[in-house]
């Protein structure tokens, strides 16, 4: 990106995050990044077809995270007996044993915060590919930014490995089908976030502001002309 | 080369967006999302500081405290995160060992020592390879997240093997310490803007 001058419009503008350069905004093609000429920050991209990808993404991780919490993750055979354990069971001991902070912290990354960006990233895709506008678009945009570093669904999954590699010198260890599941939704809802770009949904609202206000203008004139 | 602040414009810490400083109130809201707006995040060495200072702190009572103690047959064993990562390597499962050393010994370490840096660089008004320390504070920020490794993985253990007088998993004060060093310093390094190590250099150049 070339670094701007102070002759640009502020919309032709764009300001790294990181180290505060402005840079004129060029236009990209589809799937391109553009990225700091200081700092190699990610500035802004133009993703192919993002609503639909990201939708469609969304929409198994809901399935997949569903599967997950509703059946066992995992069985632990030892000496005859068996201890079958669910994705909240963790927590649910945590708890029971005194550790309210580890406990909110496990179920909050593990289950809360996923949750929450499959249901943020459906609510704002389902209705813009339908063609009206969710309401509280604008607070749900930014939430996603905020909740987004808080699922981390994908170090959960390595705690899994580590733990049945761990227990597994001790005991027989059965998967079910929800840590297959889980393991599903790592991938479906890392790809739907990879993809979703808030981006776009900045431009789409600057883009309705300006045909609100265009529409304004006209409805004035038109008015003052019939007057 | 110009920054926004040397233009006078804020940009928006959630939507990206430019305003300019002149048009807008003393303590403005963003015109597009509604997030406040700030030329720099606020006190931003100060908040990082103090949270770092906590993680240190709690750090202490993190490694010398027990994380789980795993009961056997009547047996009850406390593990430390360093006795923990010791025994595994001894058993032979270096490969879990050497992923749980470096989640649980390496990455908190790593995160408080850098971000420290970070922040002396910034005090002391070093010029050192800003770009450099720029990629080591993105590093900062994408790596912290996998020190809950042990976290998960003893609330895992903790679900599974609770089998009374044969064999019990239970977790420590340790395990708390632990998480809160690494809540802590996820958010100070939230808290930290790494454009004030560019300003330094803006405001050398004539």
């Amino acid at each position: 990106m070339e670094p701007a001058t102070s002759s640009h419009g502020l919309d032709e503008l764009v300001a790294c995050h990181d180290c505060d350069l402005l840079h004129r905004r060029e236009p990209l093609e589809r799937g391109e990044r553009a990225r700091c000429s200081r700092c190699n920050a990610f500035l802004y991209r133009r993703p192919k077809d993002m609503l639909h990808r990201t939708l469609a993404y969304t929409a198994a991780s809901l399935v997949l995270f569903l599967v997950a919490n509703a059946f066992p993750f995992m069985e632990f055979k030892i000496a005859g007996r068996t201890q079958v354990g669910h994705m909240i069971t963790g927590a649910a001991e945590l708890w029971g044993e005194g550790y309210a902070f580890l406990s909110f912290m496990v179920i909050f990354t593990s289950v809360i915060a996923p949750l929450f960006m499959i249901l943020c990233l459906g609510y704002l895709t389902a209705p813009l590919i339908m063609g009206w506008r969710p309401p509280g678009m604008i607070t749900v945009n930014r939430l996603i930014g905020h909740i987004q570093p808080w699922s981390m669904m994908e170090v959960y999954m390595l705690g899994v490995i580590v733990s049945v590699i761990k227990l597994g010198q001790m005991a027989d260890i059965v998967l079910g089908p929800a840590a297959w599941a889980f393991a599903g939704l790592m991938f479906t809802l890392t790809a739907a976030i990879a993809i979703y770009d808030s981006g776009v949904i900045w431009e789409r609202l600057d883009a309705d502001a300006g045909k609100h206000h265009a529409a304004k203008r006209d409805r004035r004139l038109t008015g003052e002309a019939t007057s | 080369m110009i920054t926004a602040a040397a233009a006078g414009l804020y940009v928006c810490h959630d939507c990206g967006k430019l305003s300019r400083v002149a048009d807008l109130p003393e303590h403005p809201d963003c015109p597009r999302c509604h997030a406040a707006l700030h030329l720099r995040k606020p006190n931003s060495t100060t908040r990082a500081w103090a949270l770092l200072l906590a993680a240190y702190v709690m750090y202490i009572p993190a490694n010398l405290l027990p994380v789980s103690t795993i009961v056997y047959l009547g047996h009850g064993e406390p593990d430390t995160i360093f006795s923990g990562v010791k025994v595994l390597f001894q058993t032979g499962d270096v490969p879990v060992a050497a992923l749980l050393f470096f989640a649980s010994i390496c990455v908190p370490m790593l995160k408080m020592v850098g971000l420290t840096w970070l922040l002396l660089t910034v005090r002391f008004r070093w010029m050192w390879r800003p770009k450099d320390r720029t990629v080591l504070y993105r590093l900062i920020e994408i790596v912290g997240r996998w020190s809950m490794l042990d976290i998960f993985v003893i609330s895992i253990l903790v679900a599974l093997v609770q089998l009374q007088a044969l064999a019990t998993i239970h977790a420590g004060a340790g395990a708390v310490a632990f998480c809160a060093v690494v809540v802590l310093t996820i958010f100070a390094a939230a808290s930290f803007d790494p454009r004030l190590m560019w300003d330094l250099l803006d405001e050398e150049r004539p």
